[in-house]
């Protein structure tokens, strides 16, 4: 396996949507794309790990959405304008997935953003953050 | 023969058309927002175009990961609202321009852009908010849109380099068609914000006001920037702002800032507004 390194590998908190992400989350993507059909979503909701198995995913990506881990699901290789399709079939409104993907309540989350959100300053490169926490 | 007149920036927030549509336009988390476009809706009037070509971008709506086209022409004679999940907005339906979407399509090609051509496409919020911003809430649109659908989703995007050169490229296309037609040209999408990973929420103020100082005092440095400045300064979606180059190409060396409007926070987004005017 050939690691490529990238310009942004040092930006933290952060999974650029690269060919590689977007080849490796392929199928979990093309999933969430199937969201877009209301009668797909009814069915999804109705039997998630059936509907799942319609799509040639790893186990570990239809584990993280049936966990509605928002945050493995990009690490996984998800990309945030498809599995935010999960959240909208949930009924889920953006700024909650934001909030979770960081550790936030939705109310911190909204909080930071009407106070000017999240500054640059300390958040920058991976060596400003410690023990991965985000600096709000 | 069709002339470009101006340019706009602004943002395209999917939660800005869900405040339109649900009348929420006067409620004091969106107001100042929308307070800033009251001036923009009067210009826009003034100037009456017959054409925007809309730049934007397509959020997994038309465009799925089977395909995904860099720079995508649209030459239909309509496009349809998108059902994003929620129905369709409730906006009128999107007149093309097809005889200059052909004409655009040809010479940038023979201008060595390799355009993909749509025959057929719904659009998305990335379309529509600015139309919403920019006209409020006509029966019909008072013009004819050329969509640009440009790839920002999957790294990488086209450079800011390359989006100002087709914005030269585009410009040359519309001085060289023969009807007269005036021409506005809307690039869509930012300014910072970052949607997803542990680093959601930023936001950085001081670098896209100083984007928006340069589109007029020094685009040729904005067209400098590496995407990976973008990503670290103002969230990894915040690239998308490469977007307003390929307006910024098609308008004059010199142009006039006639009206700046930046507010946070749009939902997870800085919105940034200009209108830029061709001296």
């Amino acid at each position: 396996m050939v690691t490529t390194k990238h310009d942004y590998d040092d930006i933290p908190g952060t999974y650029v949507f690269d060919f590689d992400k977007s080849h490796d989350g392929y199928h979990l993507n093309m999933f969430c794309m199937s969201l877009l059909k209301a009668e797909n979503r009814k069915a999804f909701l109705a039997d998630e790990a059936g509907y799942l198995q319609q799509f040639p995913m790893t186990q570990e990506q239809r584990q993280a959405v049936m966990d509605r881990d928002w945050l493995r699901m990009i690490q996984l290789g998800g990309n945030i304008y498809y599995t935010s399709k999960i959240g909208a079939t949930d009924g889920r409104s953006f700024q909650y997935i934001a909030g979770k993907m960081c550790g936030m309540s939705q109310e911190d989350y909204a909080k930071m953003m009407l106070n000017g959100g999240r500054p640059a300053d300390g958040n920058r490169s991976k060596s400003e953050w410690e023990g991965e926490k985000a600096n709000g | 023969m069709a002339k470009i007149l101006a340019g706009v920036g602004t943002s395209h927030v999917p939660a800005i058309g869900a405040a339109i549509d649900l009348g929420k336009t006067q409620e004091p988390y969106w107001q100042p927002i929308f307070a800033g476009y009251e001036k923009s809706k009067q210009w826009l009037k003034e100037v009456d175009p017959d054409v925007v070509i809309l730049v934007y971008n397509d959020h997994a709506t038309a465009f799925a990961l089977d395909v995904v086209p860099t720079f995508a022409l649209g030459i239909a004679d309509e496009y349809q609202p998108a059902d994003e999940g929620w129905g369709p907005r409730p906006v009128p339906v999107v007149k093309g321009h097809s005889e200059l979407s052909r004409h655009l399509g040809t010479s940038l090609i023979f201008d060595h852009f390799d355009m993909t051509i749509v025959n057929e496409m719904a659009v998305d919020h990335g379309l529509t908010v600015p139309l919403s911003l920019m006209c409020g809430q006509p029966e019909a649109w008072p013009f004819k849109v050329v969509p640009l659908c440009v790839n920002v989703v999957q790294y990488p995007p086209p450079t800011g380099a390359r989006c100002f050169d087709l914005g030269k490229a585009i410009r040359k296309a519309v001085e060289a068609f023969d009807e007269d037609l005036k021409v506005v040209i809307f690039g869509t999408g930012g300014m910072s914000h970052q949607l997803h990973g542990e680093r959601a929420g930023m936001i950085n103020r001081e670098w896209d006001n100083k984007f928006l100082d340069d589109l007029s005092a020094d685009p040729q440095r904005l067209t400098q920037i590496p995407h990976v400045e973008y990503i670290r300064e103002t969230g990894a979606e915040g690239v998308e702002t490469v977007m307003w180059l390929i307006m910024r190409g098609a308008l004059n060396e010199q142009v006039e800032e006639v009206h700046r409007h930046y507010h946070v926070p749009g939902s997870n987004t800085a919105v940034g507004h200009i209108i830029l005017e061709n001296r």
